[in-house]
């Protein structure tokens, strides 16, 4: 278990990167603090694994350092940094038992046989394939490979860091809900520095203490779960997680008003000084349709279409914008009623974030 | 089980390929079989001779010792080409233009002709102008593959490596790039060594292409004649007289028909029944693996 430190990192497949569009790993900064789970969030090309083969040794990267509780290990090799990775696809040895694909790497490390049967024993328990230790590993499903996978990433205690690498892809539903919670109870136990990619935002939101969204080989933002939610500090982080994503207008904004198509709308704060291409956001669960009370509050829009989810209702709306209309989304809890005559949509001024330049901008108080 | 509806008509829709099969396999081996069975003192007359040649054959040192060559000559270029073929194979570049180069020159020794190679080899070790030959002479090696015994088997071993290794580290290569990176990569993170690498990753990724070359490196050596035929025509003596080289004397050398024949049906089975040997043990083995 080590504090995984990233220095000044940047990394490009090219051999003469001449801009940054030629990075597929802007350049990072970050610390990853001992014993935390972390996700590493983002669509497919973002980078992550690019981050992931760098932490891991397997891709040496053309800038930056990278050390392990302080100690450089830029130009170490894989083997030395003593970490243990479960790639997306099942890597099993299929000439080997299951016993024996779990024993591999302590075999390798030399060491004690007492202890090989021990770890193996609690490991096969943990991944519920006791009564399969002794077959070939050849014959098993892609699952059932994927959890040997798993097990031999985790069958050494003494590991800087387990990564993870989409384990969970070629998983069936089910079992992904209780493979997740086992790695998640094995973080609780061991305290392992976890880092754990993925593209699927329940998956990292369920996994892990902090998340970090990539986008576009920059690190976006990073935070726990609740602040992903309330606060995305970019509009990529806002549109990717949340299903639907953030409802995004353009907007002028003046004191504690903004001004979007078809009306204004009331903030919490007031935003002085911004500059570029200005944005509110609001998140469907913070928007609703109300009838009109001829008041003339909120702003004027029309019911487009309406997904029934079960526990919620999804409305996609549209409102007036200055080249066609704008499409926003609004999640309508149990129990509330939609229906045509709702032509008014309201935000929760609280709830609202501003963006200058696709980045958020804090408030001052008004 | 049967819930399938019985129509013998569908027996006419085997028909075509029946004929087909009996034209092009079956009538020419039945003449083979009835030469087999028969003797003649020419004139075009034959009298039934009942298993008298297979009887013969069978008792004839000539035989056994032509079989015996023959097994000798595959097993050893088996053994040879084989861990080579593997060996090459695991040092061929993975990707860029090496890796094209290197497929280039090893597929050219698989496209030059039986014969042509037999010539190649027979200037190339002559001890007057070939060479090897030529070469080993001034260095004070006795080699001279017309008169001496050892000189000539590995002159005809070395021949057949030059000649065929290329088609097993082919054969292995395809099979090793098959292997995804994360395989590699995973057993760096489980500090596996070279060895384990190829014992528990590489070997098992490439055993059944390494079975389908061994099994086509076996048929292929077991027929062989033309490249030991051009080479040293058999001989020094007997020496290498394999089972393609006596069958063709015996043929068209002699004209015994009728021991010919027999020889030809024994020499078919036996090939027949290696092959068959070999493929069930191999399918027998693989399923066995699946399952346990």
């Amino acid at each position: 278990m080590a504090k995984i430190t990233l220095d000044n990192l940047a990394h490009s497949y090219l051999a003469n990167p001449k801009g940054p569009e030629d990075y597929a790993l802007q350049q990072l900064d970050h610390d990853w603090a001992d014993g935390e789970a972390y996700a590493l969030l983002g669509a497919s090309g973002c980078g992550k694994s690019t981050l992931l083969n760098i932490i891991s040794g397997l891709l040496r990267p053309s800038q930056g350092r990278i050390l392990f509780d302080g100690v450089d290990v830029t130009d170490a090799p894989t083997a030395a940094r003593n970490i243990a990775q479960v790639f997306q696809f099942p890597v099993v040895y299929d000439t080997m038992t299951v016993r024996e694909n779990l024993a591999f790497p302590l075999r390798n490390r030399g060491a004690d046989p007492a202890y090989i049967a021990e770890r193996v024993a609690s490991i096969a328990a943990m991944i519920g394939m006791e009564a399969t230790l002794d077959r070939k590993a050849r014959g098993l499903t892609a699952d059932a490979k994927q959890k040997i996978s798993l097990g031999r990433g985790m069958v050494r205690e003494d590991v800087n860091a387990l990564l993870f690498d989409e384990p969970l892809t070629v998983i069936d539903p089910q079992m992904k809900w209780e493979l997740r919670t086992q790695l998640k109870s094995l973080h609780h136990d061991f305290g392992h520095t976890m880092i754990y990619v993925t593209h699927d935002q329940t998956e990292a939101l369920t996994f892990a203490d902090k998340v970090v969204v990539m986008h576009e080989g920059r690190v976006v933002q990073i935070g726990t779960p609740e602040a992903l939610f309330e606060t995305p500090a970019h509009t990529f982080v806002g549109y990717f997680i949340g299903s639907p994503g953030m409802n995004l207008l353009p907007a002028e904004i003046e004191g504690t008003t903004a001004r979007v198509p078809g009306g204004t709308v009331q903030l919490g704060a007031a935003y002085p000084g911004l500059q570029g291409k200005v944005e509110i956001g609001v998140r469907p669960e913070y928007a609703r349709l109300l009838p009109d009370d001829g008041s003339g509050a909120g702003l004027p829009a029309r019911i487009r279409r309406v997904e029934d989810v079960g526990r919620h209702k999804i409305v996609r709306a549209e409102i007036d914008g200055p080249s066609g209309p704008l499409p926003v989304n609004v999640v309508a809890p149990e129990g509330a009623g939609v229906g045509l005559d709702q032509t008014r949509l309201h935000f929760d001024p609280a709830r609202i974030n501003v963006y200058a330049d696709d980045w958020r901008v804090e408030g001052a108080a008004a | 089980m049967n819930d399938k509806t019985v129509n013998q008509k569908a027996w006419l829709l085997v028909l075509p390929v029946l004929a087909l099969v009996a034209f092009s396999a079956v009538i020419p081996l039945m003449t083979v079989v009835n030469y087999s069975v028969q003797d003649t003192f020419g004139n075009n007359q034959f009298f039934p001779a009942g298993l008298e040649w297979f009887e013969e054959l069978l008792a004839s040192d000539r035989m056994w010792n032509a079989l015996g060559r023959q097994v000798a000559f595959s097993a050893i270029i088996l053994a040879i080409e084989v861990p080579l073929g593997v060996f090459i194979a695991l040092n061929m570049p993975k990707r860029g233009a090496w890796a094209s180069v290197c497929l280039v020159l090893m597929s050219l020794p698989l496209l030059i002709p039986w014969n042509v190679v037999g010539t190649i080899w027979q200037i190339f070790g002559r001890v007057d102008i070939g060479l090897l030959g030529a070469t080993l002479a001034e260095l004070g090696i006795d080699y001279n593959y017309t008169q001496d015994f050892y000189a000539a088997w590995a002159t005809v071993i070395v021949m057949d490596v030059w000649h065929w290794t290329s088609l097993v580290a082919l054969l292995g290569y395809a099979g090793l790039q098959s292997i995804p990176d994360a395989y590699y990569q995973a057993a760096k993170i489980d500090q596996a060594s070279r060895w384990a690498v190829f014992r528990y990753i590489e070997l098992p990724k490439m055993s059944g292409v390494l079975m389908i070359a061994i099994l086509l490196r076996f048929m292929d050596s077991f027929m062989i004649y033309t490249e030991p035929f051009v080479v040293t025509g058999g001989g020094p003596g007997n020496d290498t007289t394999f089972l393609s080289i006596d069958l063709v004397k015996m043929a068209l050398g002699q004209f015994d028909l009728g021991p010919a024949a027999a020889f030809s049906l024994m020499y078919f089975l036996v090939i027949l029944l290696v092959s068959w040997v070999f493929y069930t043990v191999m399918t027998t083995m693989d399923a066995r693996e699946g399952r346990k």
